[in-house]
């Protein structure tokens, strides 16, 4: 059994839970992630803190095989992802099956990397149709429910080079909620912003929280880590140093290299 | 305290004091513009005049010969080179940029060869061995590699002069082609990629819907200069005696004589051209705009 039919299996919208094992990532020389292990359960928002470098973006961007591992495994809903198991040995999957995989798990990226060739509503649009080949009519009329969702209904016909910063943020996430996924990635959704635009994202991340979508964010927005996670990962040095609930780490941090860092950002 | 630098206490009041909102700015002055403007438009007049009273221009002989039918199926040919070439040359780019990009070696090291020789043989030479094809090869035929044959043609009859130059034409600005296309998917932010790949569009469909299309801001007007050197580059074929418009027009001044008056003739036709050229560029690139700010 292909692990791209089981992808199917799984009905659009439901959640999903992640599990991370021994995960190590070399650029070159860099040793980045240095066996990560990381469980996300259903439902719940990890948020992922640390310092720059620490490997917090890298480790997200193993999740969809944006980034390929060098050893250790990534599963989403109990589905190893860009891997297919068999016997002792993982093969890569074929970039199709990969990118059927990607359908199920949104991703926003820090520079929103919205297609400036397309209006904000083919932006959304895009993946329905050619990825999960839904009728033009339908994606379009679902895409305007998920703009109206972000506060930006009256921007369909806009192309992303007329938007702010935070707008064009919204629409990414628009974007990536029409594949309707069980898991949401965040990569530092606001650290590209003007500072006044940060809250307007960030309230539109917590809506989403709000109904059950599993989500992992990297961010370094103490104060909503602290509001809306379920669990905060700190890292460092490629490794997790501490996790737990937001009361527990932000307040009263185990590790003195967590206690360093906060010190600084609070 | 003589010897310090202090500003001297000039009296501050010789100026009558107007108040800052009654002054008015003068702009700085260009005299020396006028002089080469007045200059640059003695010469400019000049050259027009010598166009109209200078009887060797011949307008006379240039008029009677600028729509013969002659010169306008010389034209043709010579826009239909063009177009052919075009086509087929970036037919063929495409696919030698997309292998110079590819991840396998052994492509990329065979487009890179192709550009390396395609860009340091000279047009001409290139075409007259096209020209000279059925003296290499007799016959072409289709079949299993090094095995039997299922078709064959006559070389000579398969590649005639015209398809010989169109061979030459597409060969040569497949190698210059193939860079611009690069260049312009090079051009195209990885992040692009990115979020095509993490929202699961299909491998062709990323390349036609999100990288082509911005990639053609910046191949645009790269392929627009070649298409319209090409375009002029065509005149180059009346080597191999082809009824291009340099060839035929060299050929009517050869039997009555009047060689600048229907020299004229071609240059009055490709200027035409290329300025239609230059409207469609302008045109597709608009197009290829949307979504941009400048």
């Amino acid at each position: 059994m292909s692990s791209a039919t089981t992808v199917e299996k799984t009905p659009a919208g439901t959640t999903a839970k992640v599990e991370i094992r021994a995960v190590h990532k070399n650029f070159g020389p860099l040793h980045v992630l240095r066996g990560i292990d990381l469980d996300v359960r259903a439902g719940e928002v990890t948020v992922v803190l640390g310092p720059s470098g620490s490997g917090k973006s890298t480790l997200l961007r193993t999740i969809n095989h944006l980034e390929k591992v060098d050893g250790g495994t990534v599963s989403v809903d109990g589905v190893l992802v860009g891997y297919r198991r068999s016997g002792n040995k993982l093969y890569e999957l074929r970039e199709r099956e990969i990118l059927k995989q990607r359908t199920r798990i949104g991703f926003v990226f820090q520079n929103f990397h919205l297609f400036p060739h397309l209006t904000v509503l083919e932006n959304v649009v895009e993946a329905p149709v050619s990825a999960l080949k839904r009728p033009r009519k339908e994606a379009e009329a679902a895409a305007r429910r998920l703009l109206e969702r972000v506060g930006l209904a009256d921007k369909a016909e806009s192309y992303p080079k007329q938007l702010s910063g935070g707008q064009q943020q919204r629409v990414a996430i628009a974007r990536a909620l029409a594949l309707e996924p069980g898991l949401l990635l965040f990569d530092e959704p606001t650290s590209a912003l003007d500072p006044e635009l940060v809250g307007e994202v960030l309230d539109v991340i917590k809506d989403l929280a709000a109904t059950g979508t599993t989500m992992i964010v990297v961010t370094h927005e103490i104060g909503f880590a602290r509001e809306v996670a379920d669990t905060v990962v700190f890292m460092d040095e490629g490794r997790i140093v501490e996790q737990g609930p937001p009361a527990d780490v932000l307040d009263s941090p185990r590790h003195e290299r967590t206690r360093a860092f906060l010190s600084k950002v609070l | 305290m003589a010897l310090t630098s202090d500003p001297p206490a000039a009296p501050l009041t010789k100026e009558p004091a107007a108040p800052a909102t009654d002054l008015v700015v003068v702009p700085v002055r260009h005299p020396w513009r006028w002089v080469a403007v007045a200059a640059t438009a003695v010469l400019l007049v000049q050259f027009a005049h010598g166009l109209v009273t200078n009887p060797g221009w011949e307008w006379d002989v240039f008029a009677a010969f600028f729509t013969t039918e002659t010169v306008l199926k010389a034209v043709w040919v010579t826009l239909q080179l063009t177009f052919h070439g075009t086509a087929l040359g970036f037919a063929i780019g495409i696919v030698v940029a997309f292998m110079r990009l590819s991840a396998n070696p052994f492509l990329r090291s065979v487009a890179f060869g192709y550009i390396w020789a395609f860009r340091s043989i000279p047009l001409i030479v290139q075409l007259l061995f096209w020209f000279n094809l059925a003296y290499l090869y007799k016959e072409l035929s289709v079949g299993i590699p090094f095995g039997p044959s299922f078709f064959s043609f006559d070389t000579m009859g398969l590649v005639g002069e015209m398809s010989a130059a169109v061979l030459g034409l597409a060969l040569h600005q497949a190698a210059y082609a193939a860079e611009i296309v690069r260049g312009g998917v090079l051009a195209v932010d990885e992040g692009q990629l990115e979020a095509a790949a993490s929202l699961g569009i299909p491998k062709l469909r990323q390349v036609r819907r999100i990288v082509l299309p911005q990639a053609m801001r910046s191949i645009l007007p790269n392929a627009a200069n070649e298409v319209i050197s090409l375009f002029k580059g065509t005149s180059i074929v009346s080597v191999m005696a082809i009824g291009e418009l340099f060839y035929q027009v060299q050929v009517v001044y050869g039997r009555n004589g009047r060689v600048v008056p229907l020299l004229m003739v071609a240059t009055a036709w490709y200027i035409l051209l290329t300025t239609a050229l230059s409207v469609v560029q302008h045109y597709v690139e608009r197009h290829y705009a949307k979504g941009s700010t400048r």
